[in-house]
């Protein structure tokens, strides 16, 4: 082994504390930078690849194509911004049945002559294209097991179709293809005749840019023809599902972890140097060149930031394999790992910012003159302190407490680094209670109906034969049971819900319409704006079906069930991210035009104080059975989802903690091992353990007060922030509730952890600082 | 009157070997002033370590005052040391970061004495050992003898019932030490018991009623002053 190779490794081993210490700073940054960065790429490379593999338009406009000429159209393929087009093609919307006569959700079929185009270039996955009418064309996520290739499709009132290929369109320009001939057959009686157009832009990289590229395009149609579009910003924010509201917090703790790893590493390498002055002076005295020792040292902390580098790429790559497995499920594409280059340049990243931190201390020992380092030996004194003891001295307070006061002024860079480090854990802790908070906000918000406690089921109870097709039971008469349910002592209230699949112009696919009967305030989803719908003919609609809609609240839009379209007027933004966050809320009397009629299927039931569930459920069920209906309890099965952001937050900050602690630690300990000498000579003139202990954690109340003032703050605007970017990213804006979570007392308390995190990191050195020995403290140098 | 130290069969070793002090069985009496000599790793520092209670002997027992210092725990030592002992260093061993009274009052402040109290008696003996111009100054800016002198008072502000100084002179340049040599022998004056742990001869010659010196942790001679001289 080299010369220099020997220095760093008794350098290494001799400072064991400062390089676990260092190991585990880059161990979190990495940890959290992998599973972050492997989580962005994974929610952006399978779209973004399949999207320009297929040349996906930026927008789908759905045009009313009695309004507007095939010219018109064409001539939109000119207007200023867009760089291509194609269409129109033909489409319509229609009901079908399953083979087991069931009718399914609503499905929106285009006519295309081939899978091929300029545009949405579709890809065909088995099969064939289709030729002739009688023939479709599916998706290739509809299900095999039931439409296999050959399967007939039954239109309701319409013709059969033959399944003979799949094909794919990553745009989710359409739920099914025919030959543009089969189209107009395909149309329901009165239903609007609908093309639709693709577009790509110049310039649609932002939400603003798109809606300003639609507003183009609507003024160069005639007025009223553009129906409705599509972007595919809306189309990726749902395909990244459920990984997308992750990445800002994975990035908030990665950024996190990174600038604390650089404030411990430099704090670490620098306090070696101010420690190691004779050890240095000796090195140069014996040969070491300038250029030598700042090697040696900046290696010190490279060779424990390379243990933590590994073992954070470990960590991170075991911790981003459930959030990965559910992004697989997402894009149906099997065996999603974290990238390879997500593997070379985290840790690269990180190894570059541990030896920038490290440079400038061992700089500082390269410069450093042989002479004055033998001779000092060890930190001089600064008399940088002086005036703070000088003032502490007066207050009345024991002399232990003072002195352990005054210290941290004795040397500021290394306070101001313990002081970073408080601020971080204190931060980043105060920022994980109110993820904790708010995802508990967010449970509670995407279930309202909790304060239910007994739904009865209206019909459908019994349990599938195996093999066949679902029971039919006829369904109860929901007059009986409404008022079998009013007249059961114990109940406060009651509701019925119902849900069907809808259309929206515009739109391709259909969505889910949750319908309510009677009194559906208790189980109202929190709002955004605007107000829980009071009658028929309005509505409450999530973010995400504003933003995919281009409506605001107060606007009307109409959806289409079972070819009837029925006006609404939007009255309300509510906080429901389920459904893929399109869940529209009415009354059932806004769909009474319906010619089959939605049939309540549910009753959700508010309980008078004090009554049990249990029985109530036990007495109301003697009723409820004849009439074809069982109450049951209303379990909520909770969000794995959820459980695996908090689960990953109290990891991550449970780590980000420990790393503050022991940056305390760190500072202290050098901290202690400069003022041994000082330390015996208090303990010679009769300085206790006990007071020696005092004065130690002394020292690190007021930066642990300071770091819990300043941090808290940090991490309620780190949270501030970060939950509207993860609301975002989930496509929903949030409501109150769920940010503003903090309480005054849970503050303070947040604001002590500073102080304890100082406190427990200087636990370690105050007792070593009590338990050395006074005649060798005095005999050090 | 009792000994003020006594040290019976007082043993120190450090490892294998032979031990470094001892066994050693001496008395000191109170008012007197003992000088031990010896070249270096005879013991001396050793000696004042177990008397000083900043160190345990092997074997053999050391009481001070009354007290068999060897049988306490550390939290009795520190107190031991703050209201029996002072202490006085070759190098001062000021903290730099006080003022010469802070200095001087961090022993009474530690025993818990009461502010006014404290106060008065740093000043009583600033003006004592002529140091009251230098009260709000930091030993950095003091000259050696200046600096020793701070130590003293230091040492004395508990009144302890012994003063321990080791070569209380010894990084001290040759007008400094005489000063240093002048103070200890008033101190002595004034019934201030001692013990010096010292290379310099002359100083123990002028300073101490009584002188041991010890060679390879033994006593060489024991010696009262009159018969020294």
């Amino acid at each position: 082994m080299s010369a220099l190779g020997r220095v760093v490794r008794s350098g290494v081993g001799r400072r064991r504390v400062q390089t676990l210490v260092v190991a585990l700073a880059t161990l979190m940054a990495v940890a959290s930078a992998v599973v972050a960065g492997s989580l962005m790429v994974a929610s952006s490379a399978p779209f973004d690849h399949a999207f320009a593999r297929q040349h996906g338009p930026h927008l789908i406009a759905q045009v009313d194509g009695a309004k507007a000429s095939t010219g018109q159209l064409a001539a939109t393929g000119h207007v200023p911004g867009v760089t291509a087009s194609a269409g129109p093609y033909d489409t319509a919307v229609i009901n079908a049945q399953d083979p087991n006569g069931m009718r399914m959700p609503e499905l929106t079929v285009a006519g295309r002559a081939t899978p091929g185009g300029a545009l949405d270039d579709l890809t065909l996955d088995s099969g064939r294209w289709a030729a002739k009418p009688g023939e479709i064309v599916l998706p290739t996520g509809f299900p095999p097991e039931i439409f296999p290739l050959g399967s007939s499709l039954r239109i309701q009132g319409g013709p059969v179709l033959t399944v003979v290929g799949r094909a794919q369109s990553v745009s989710e320009s359409a739920d099914a293809w025919v030959t543009p001939g089969q189209i107009s057959a395909l149309r329901v009686a009165g239903a609007p005749v609908t093309v639709e157009m693709f577009y790509r832009f110049a310039s649609a990289g932002t939400k603003a840019r798109l809606t300003a590229d639609r507003a183009t395009l609507a003024a160069a149609l005639p007025p009223g023809a553009l129906l409705g579009t599509r972007s595919y910003l809306d189309t990726k924010l749902s395909a990244d599902g459920e990984s997308a509201p992750f990445v800002p917090f994975l990035m908030a703790f990665g950024v996190l972890g990174l600038v604390m790893s650089v404030i411990i590493v430099s704090s670490v390498v620098s306090g070696a140097v101010g420690a190691s002055l004779r050890r240095i002076g000796i090195l140069k005295a014996v040969g070491f060149t300038p250029g030598q020792v700042v090697r040696a040292y900046v290696a010190q902390a490279l060779v424990p930031a390379g243990v933590g580098v590994v073992l954070g790429v470990v960590l991170g790559n075991l911790l981003a394999l459930p959030l990965l497995s559910d992004a697989e499920q997402v894009y149906g594409s099997a065996g999603l790992s974290v990238a390879w280059w997500v593997d070379l340049a985290v840790p690269a990243v990180a190894l570059g910012v541990v030896v920038i931190a490290a440079l400038v201390p061992a700089l500082r020992a390269g410069r450093l003159r042989t002479v004055e380092a033998i001779a000092i030996g060890r930190a001089p004194s600064t008399g940088r302190g002086q005036w703070a003891h000088r003032a502490v001295g007066r207050l009345p307070l024991p002399r232990a407490v003072t002195l352990g006061l005054a210290s941290p002024f004795a040397r500021p860079v290394r306070t101001a680094a313990m002081l970073a480090a408080v601020v971080f854990g204190t931060a980043a802790a105060t920022f994980a209670v109110g993820l904790a908070s708010s995802l508990n906000a967010v449970a509670a918000a995407q279930h309202p109906d909790a304060a239910t406690p007994v739904i009865v089921l209206a019909g459908g109870l019994g349990p599938p034969a195996p093999g066949g097709p679902p029971p039919r039971i006829s369904a109860a008469d929901g007059a009986r049971i409404r008022s079998a349910i009013q007249a059961q002592p114990g109940t406060e209230s009651y509701y019925g819900t119902a849900f069907t699949q809808v259309t929206v112009p515009g739109l391709t696919g259909s969505i889910q319409a949750q319908l309510y009967q009677g009194d559906s305030r208790p189980g109202a989803y929190e709002m955004i704006a605007g107000h829980w719908f009071t009658g028929a003919g309005q509505a409450v609609v999530p973010t995400h079906f504003l933003d995919v809609t281009g409506t605001r609240v107060g606007d009307s839009v109409t959806v289409v069930d079972q070819g009837v379209s029925v006006r609404l007027r939007i009255v309300g933004e509510a906080f429901d991210p389920g459904a893929d966050g399109m869940r529209l809320h009415t009354d059932v009397s806004s769909f009474a035009s319906v010619k089959e009629g939605i049939p309540v299927d549910a009753y959700n039931v508010v309980l008078k104080p004090g009554v049990s569930a249990v029985d109530y459920i036990e007495k109301v069920n003697a009723v409820l059975r004849p009439l074809g209906a069982q109450a049951v309890p209303n379990q909520d099965s909770g969000g794995s989802l959820l459980v695996v952001l908090e689960a990953m937050a109290a990891l991550l900050t449970l780590m980000l903690v420990a790393v503050a602690g022991l940056g305390v630690l760190n500072s202290v300990m050098l901290d202690t091992r400069e003022r041994v000498h000082d330390l015996g000579v208090c303990k010679a003139i009769g300085m206790s353990p006990r007071q020696t202990v005092t004065m130690v954690l002394a020292s690190v109340v007021g930066v642990g007060v300071a770091g819990g003032i300043i941090g808290v703050p940090v991490g309620v605007a780190l949270h501030d922030y970060i939950l509207p970017v993860m609301g975002h990213a989930a496509g929903t804006r949030l409501t109150p509730r769920i940010v503003s979570v903090y309480h005054a007392l849970e503050l303070v308390l947040l604001g002590l952890g500073g102080v304890a995190i100082a406190v427990l990191g200087a636990t370690l050195p105050a007792g070593w600082a009590a338990k050395a020995r006074t005649a060798a403290a005095l005999r050090t140098e | 009157m009792g000994n003020l130290i006594a040290l019976d069969r007082t043993t120190k070793g450090y490892g294998a070997g032979a031990p470094a002090l001892g066994p050693l069985t001496f008395t000191v009496e109170p008012g007197e002033a003992l000088a031990v000599t010896g070249p270096s790793g005879s013991g001396k520092s050793t000696l004042l370590n177990l008397v000083a209670g900043l160190d345990k002997p092997t074997a053999g027992t050391v009481t001070v005052d009354g007290l068999r210092i060897d049988q306490l725990g550390e939290h009795a030592l520190a107190r031991f040391r703050r209201e029996r002992i002072g202490m006085v260093f070759q190098f001062f061993n000021l903290l730099d970061d006080l003022t010469v009274a802070d200095n001087i009052l961090l022993p009474a402040q530690l025993a818990g004495m009461p502010r006014a109290k404290a106060a008065a008696r740093t000043s009583e003996l600033m003006e004592t050992l002529g140091i009251e111009d230098h009260a709000g100054a930091y030993p950095g800016r003091l000259s050696g003898g200046e600096r020793q002198r701070v130590a003293v008072a230091r040492a004395l502000v508990n009144r302890p019932a012994l003063l321990l100084a080791d070569e209380p002179t010894g990084a001290l340049d040759t007008t400094s030490g005489r000063d240093v040599r002048e103070l200890l022998i008033d101190l002595h004056r004034g019934g201030q018991t001692i013990v010096l742990v010292t290379h310099d001869l002359a100083l123990a010659e002028a300073c101490a009623s009584r002188t041991v010196h010890l060679v390879d942790g033994h006593v060489a001679f024991d010696q009262t002053a009159e018969v020294a001289r």
